[in-house]
């Protein structure tokens, strides 16, 4: 199975990830092999096996929704890229 | 005496428990031998050398006024994903680089709690995507017998911090097999703990229904200290087992006389390293020696196990991994032009190739008519897996096998090729699919002197089990292969 370099692109997008040329190139070489891989899994008959998504059986784990002072006031601030009035700042949202 | 840092952890404990040795001597040891030693493996990213000797005068303190433990004073190396409060956690990644997390990670607290005292973030492969740390940010490690190979990953820095004797004991956490693969190549012991047992809350999610954090030590005992230490429910983690916690020293030496323990032939396929396989098989007759029946037990799924973990895995990190948009924290790409192009240049800068690679492979198999092909294809699987160990533990206590098939490689050998990478895991992956502990502990050399490593697996919530088998095989192994070519020169 061969992964195209417009399907890559088409992920890449999905992932918000912009490539340069060469690893898409190299990607769609790569990520083919690995699918080629991958598509083993077919051999196997799965009728009927109930899928594993998590390794124990723990459902709807519930708590007080309680507000706790686990972080020291303004610590976000420290991390943030850009912020302005306790908000973080990103680029311009609407175009126009 | 012997300097600390040459101490297992236990022995550490024992000469600060008699007042031979004060914890702020300990960590100025350590922090001696890193500066020594450290240029030459680069097992650290950070040594926090400042919060360490003040936190090992602390816990001098505490001891002075009665407290007691086996972790009081013990100087430890933290894998650099596990969060820190003011103390930087890169996960090996540009887009971390600068993160300082404003909370400590649920074991942390266990750890501060019991008077251990961090020394500082240990190197990994970056967000934990690899088998030899070469994809770190922060440049590779090195493998202490051997500086050319690789120490093995994704928790190298932890695994060489313990052979070199930078720390005495670290902690990793092991998604397919991060924490044994690197310990079986470094000559240390590494436990991956039952999925559930350690929280995960703090820790830099890859594979969230995977990833499990555990001790990477010197011996088998140090190994169920730090379990001890770190196990127990935390309801900040969903996933996190609310169940008594066992005394994991308890057991420890009970022998496995008239214990059944496994063997699956589909560990023992035609590409293992000669040398791996008969030192494997010279660790189970050493069990046979002690007692143990040997038994034939099948696992058929085990060759399906990489191809489903390089579904679930990387489909699990794709959305994990979205959360580093350059928004609330972490790297952000210089005066992009709107919102796409700042999530996307900060992802194509801030990202290495190997996550960009994994990225992309997780949203391939999550994207829209490909989903029940691969994400629910490699879940039922995962199923087929999981019920080959539930079948096998009805006849057997333990399964013992290689934990790699072979040695540590060559610096760069397998960087080109990502198919090779992932199939050094080819023994581990299982293990996390299936969601049981897993253990590897030295079992020989090979000719050229690098570490081999056998794995014990065991049962759900087992770890007793496994620890008591794995104390076994040390005693029995009495391995006296010296120290790391690191710690001659250095």
């Amino acid at each position: 199975m061969k992964l195209s370099k417009e399907q890559v692109r088409h992920v890449a997008t999905l992932a918000r990830l912009e490539l340069k040329d060469e690893e898409e190139e190299r990607f769609s070489g790569q990520l083919s092999a690995i699918l080629d891989y991958i598509n083993q899994l077919e051999e196997l008959d799965t009728d009927g096996i109930q899928p594993t998504s998590r390794a124990l059986d723990v459902n709807n784990v519930f708590r007080e929704d309680e507000v706790k002072a686990r972080f020291d006031e303004g610590s976000w601030r420290s991390n943030a890229p850009s912020e302005e009035m306790d908000h973080f700042r990103v680029p311009k949202i609407i175009e126009g | 005496m012997t300097q600390p840092c040459f101490m297992t952890m236990g022995e550490l404990s024992a000469k600060l428990e008699a007042g031979e040795v004060t914890s702020e001597e300990a960590v100025l040891s350590y922090i001696e031998r890193i500066n020594s030693v450290d240029e030459k493996i680069n097992a650290y990213v950070t040594v926090d050398r400042e919060g360490a000797i003040e936190q090992a005068r602390d816990a001098d303190r505490l001891r002075a006024s009665g407290s007691k433990g086996p972790l009081l004073g013990a100087p430890l190396a933290i894998k650099d994903l596990v969060t820190t409060r003011n103390l930087r956690t890169t996960c090996g990644s540009k887009i971390l680089e600068n993160f300082i997390p404003p909370h400590d990670a649920f074991v942390i607290e266990k750890l501060k709690q019991a008077g251990a005292v961090v020394l500082g973030k240990t190197n990994m492969d970056e967000f934990a995507m690899g088998s030899s740390t070469e994809t770190s940010y922060f440049g590779p490690t090195r493998n202490p017998w051997d500086t050319d190979k690789i120490p093995g990953g994704s928790s190298g820095g932890s695994a060489a911090a313990v052979a070199a004797d930078l720390c005495a004991a670290a902690l990793g956490s092991d998604t397919g097999g991060s924490i044994r693969q690197p310990s079986a190549l470094c000559g240390i012991v590494g436990l991956k703990p039952t999925y559930g047992l350690v929280s995960r809350f703090g820790l830099v999610a890859f594979a969230s229904s995977l990833d499990q954090i555990g001790p990477m030590t010197k011996d088998v005992t140090d190994s169920a200290i730090l379990l001890s230490a770190i196990a127990g429910h935390d309801p900040n983690d969903s996933t996190s087992a609310d169940r008594p916690v066992d005394d994991y020293t308890a057991a420890l030496d009970k022998g496995v006389s008239g214990m059944n323990i496994g063997v699956a032939e589909e560990y023992f396929t035609e590409g293992i390293d000669p040398e791996v396989d008969s030192s494997v098989r010279n660790a189970i007759s050493v069990l046979k020696e002690q007692g143990a029946n040997i038994k034939t037990v099948s696992l058929p799924h085990t060759k399906y196990a990489v191809p489903t973990y390089y579904v679930i895995a990387p489909a699990e990190a794709s959305s994990n991994l979205a959360r580093y948009d350059g928004v609330k924290y972490g790297y952000r790409s210089e005066s992009p032009k709107g919102l796409m192009e700042m999530y996307k240049k900060t992802r194509m800068e801030g990202f290495g190739p190997e996550v960009k690679r994994r990225i992309m492979l997780g949203a391939y198999a999550l994207s829209a008519g490909y989903y029940d092909a691969y994400y629910l294809k490699a879940q039922k699987v995962r199923t087929l897996i999981r019920n080959d160990f539930v079948d096998a533990f009805k006849e057997v206590s333990a399964i013992i096998s290689p934990t790699t098939p072979a040695p540590a490689f060559g610096i760069g050998e397998k960087s080109d090729d990502p198919l090779q990478m992932y199939l050094s895991d080819i023994f581990t992956i299982s293990c996390n699919l299936a969601g049981i502990p897993g253990l590897s502990l030295p079992c020989g050399f090979t000719s050229g002197g690098l570490p081999i490593g056998a794995q014990i697996q065991g049962d759900f919530f087992s770890e007793p089990t496994v620890l008591r088998v794995a104390r076994a095989l040390e005693k029995g192994l009495k391995l006296d292969g010296g120290k790391p070519a690191i710690n001659q020169d250095g």
